[in-house]
């Protein structure tokens, strides 16, 4: 199979690829970031998704497939960049898949869809509406994106179109919402919530990408991709090597982004308050999914794992 | 012996049957180190402070999915605590009943995380369903905060009952088991609920007892468990059926609530 993925040059895409070329495929990929070293078998193409030259790939190179997973949490910068990259990318992604005859296309989203509230309830399956769009206004764009890429379900009949909700990942590359996050050496927690935190190894949730793909009939529909069962932030946080500095909610604005710190946008503090749990059983089922790495070797991983290293 | 950690009560958190992961926390956050400590405090209140004493509890299956549904009898929520403490203490193997909390406590810092690591869980419908699907004990107190909030003379009464547990029950083929608490609201005897005072803290209200905090006085406390029964049906079924299902826990739990309290009535004569 020939696959195109989107927004490869980000951690867990180059895990995808590297995967699907271990297992035969031959991959293409789109970002606007370099991959210096990619290895042989890895077409890269630095151009943006939504400009004409990410058209010509799938022109010239007619993949059989798309991941897509250029999309953008960069949540300290909310622009107006970022919501054309989700939402009008998306778009591109799945226009030019009708009509260069892509049979699979691929959602890269996020389970934080779900939002985080005080009375959201733990396990959220796939047709819990996405609370975050309230909750956390800040990630409004990507719950779109992720519903419009599963409206292509009934748009674009002819493509297999699945929606991935994947949990935080972590690993050793020490990139993502939750290893920022966790990157210093200080975590701030609010006093008095220890909400649990699901996490899968980032070579697990390539592991998931790849196998959504492979499915022989293709996969239809919408998943929570989940790994091992959540755990308290305060034991993540142990387990990582961290120390955990619990500040009262009312100076916990005031004290982010100060003392080492992370600076966090002001619905992040939702997901730090409120658990956003996810039920992966669909997934499992449909596709024989397994995360290969516990809870502990994944945050072993990511706190052993000299800095910026990638696989 | 760890801080606040009773051996005895220590060992029975290790016999409980829940499927814990060698961090000793379950899939919905249930952690064995907090509920050590909250069952050793517990147990001393439950054995010591007040004079418990609990009829039938060979009726809660010991193991599989069921459904506690019982009556508040005022005085806050130490009805569902000491009913925890009969589960725990005095069924063997142990058993964890699983309340489901006001909303309003997963807003309060440190009562969330308590009530959460307790696997006292917000009171939503799908954690209820994820519950009993899991095969868990759940404690259902149909009143709900009408119930807790009854005064003082109203302690041995009924309120209005809600309907969802008995679709629920129906829906997931769950037993009941009814059951009747007596003495809340000797305990915690309230003459008056402070709803605003209540509502600036984001609280339904504010208990205010004679000695007004709701401390509560060493009293004798009962609980009764009836025989657990299974109703038939899909949980789809017109709200008339499904009133008469809940009339009938209903009037089961009146008349233990009654046979209790002319107990304790004949109790209070011999005495004088």
């Amino acid at each position: 199979m020939k696959v195109l993925i989107t927004g490869m040059a980000g951690k867990v895409g180059r895990l995808v690829a590297l995967r699907l070329v271990a297992s035969g495929h031959r991959v293409i990929g789109i970002d606007r970031r370099p991959w210096p070293d990619a290895p042989p078998g890895v077409e890269v193409h630095q151009v943006d998704i939504r400009k004409r030259a990410a058209e010509d790939v799938f022109r010239t190179g007619r993949p059989d497939a798309v991941v897509h997973m250029a999309t953008v949490t960069h949540l300290t910068q909310r622009s107006a960049d970022r919501d054309r990259i989700n939402l009008h990318g998306t778009r591109a992604v799945w226009e030019c898949c009708h009509q260069y005859g892509v049979g699979r296309a691929v959602f890269v989203g996020r389970h934080t869809y779900y939002g985080a509230a005080h009375d959201a309830p733990l396990y959220h399956r796939e047709d819990d509406p996405p609370m975050a769009v309230t909750s956390f206004p800040e990630l409004a764009d990507l719950v779109a994106a992720d519903l419009y890429a599963g409206s292509a379900l009934w748009r674009m009949p002819d493509i297999h179109t699945s929606v991935l909700r994947i949990c935080y990942t972590l690993g050793p590359s020490r990139t993502g919402t939750l290893a920022g996050f966790l990157g210093g050496r200080r975590v701030p927690t609010l006093l008095g919530f220890d909400p649990l935190f699901q996490f899968l190894h980032e070579r697990d949730a390539a592991e998931a990408i790849a196998l959504a793909l492979e499915q022989e009939r293709g996969l239809r529909g919408v998943f929570n991709v989940a790994g091992p069962e959540p755990l308290p932030l305060s034991l993540l946080i142990d387990l990582c090597g961290r120390s955990q500095v619990p500040i009262p909610e009312l100076l916990f604005r005031l004290l982010l982004g100060r003392f080492g710190l992370p600076r966090l946008p002001p619905g992040a503090l939702m997901h730090v308050k409120y658990p956003v749990v996810i039920d992966g059983s669909a997934f499992r089922a449909a596709t024989g999914f397994r995360h290969q790495h516990d809870a502990d070797q994944t945050a072993r991983d990511f706190r052993d794992a000299p800095v910026g290293m990638i696989d | 012996m760890a801080f606040l950690i009773n051996p005895e009560v220590e060992e029975r958190v290790r016999r409980l049957e829940i499927a814990f992961d060698r961090h000793g926390i379950d899939r919905f956050g249930i952690s064995q180190r907090p509920l050590a400590r909250f069952f050793t405090v517990l147990s001393w209140f439950y054995r010591r402070y007040f004079d418990t004493t609990v009829n039938g509890i060979d009726h809660v299956p010991p193991r599989g999915r069921a459904m506690l549904v019982g009556n508040h009898s005022g005085g806050v929520a130490l009805d569902g605590a000491m009913v925890l403490a009969s589960l725990f203490l005095d069924m063997d193997p142990p058993r964890l009943g699983q309340g489901m909390a006001e909303k309003f406590l997963n807003r309060v810092p440190f009562a969330s995380t308590w009530t959460n690591r307790l696997g006292q869980l917000t009171g939503l419908p799908e954690h209820a369903l994820s519950l009993l699907e899991d095969e868990r004990l759940l404690m259902v107190f149909p009143e709900g905060a009408r119930g807790t909030a009854k005064l003082y003379g109203d302690r041995n009464s009924l309120v209005e009952f809600g309907t969802g547990f008995v679709r629920l029950a129906l829906r997931t083929r769950t037993p009941i088991i009814p059951f009747a608490f007596l003495g809340g609201g000797d305990a915690i005897p309230t003459v008056v609920n402070l709803v605003r005072l209540g509502h600036l803290f984001g609280a339904p209200y504010v208990p205010v007892t004679p000695w007004l905090l709701p401390v509560p006085r060493p009293v004798r406390l009962e609980i009764y468990y009836d025989e657990p029964f299974l109703l038939e049906g899909t949980g789809n079924e017109e709200d008339e059926v499904i009133h008469g299902h809940v009339e009938r826990i209903k009037d089961r739990i009146a008349a233990l609530i009654e046979t209790g309290a002319s107990i304790r009535r004949g109790r209070g004569e011999a005495v004088r």
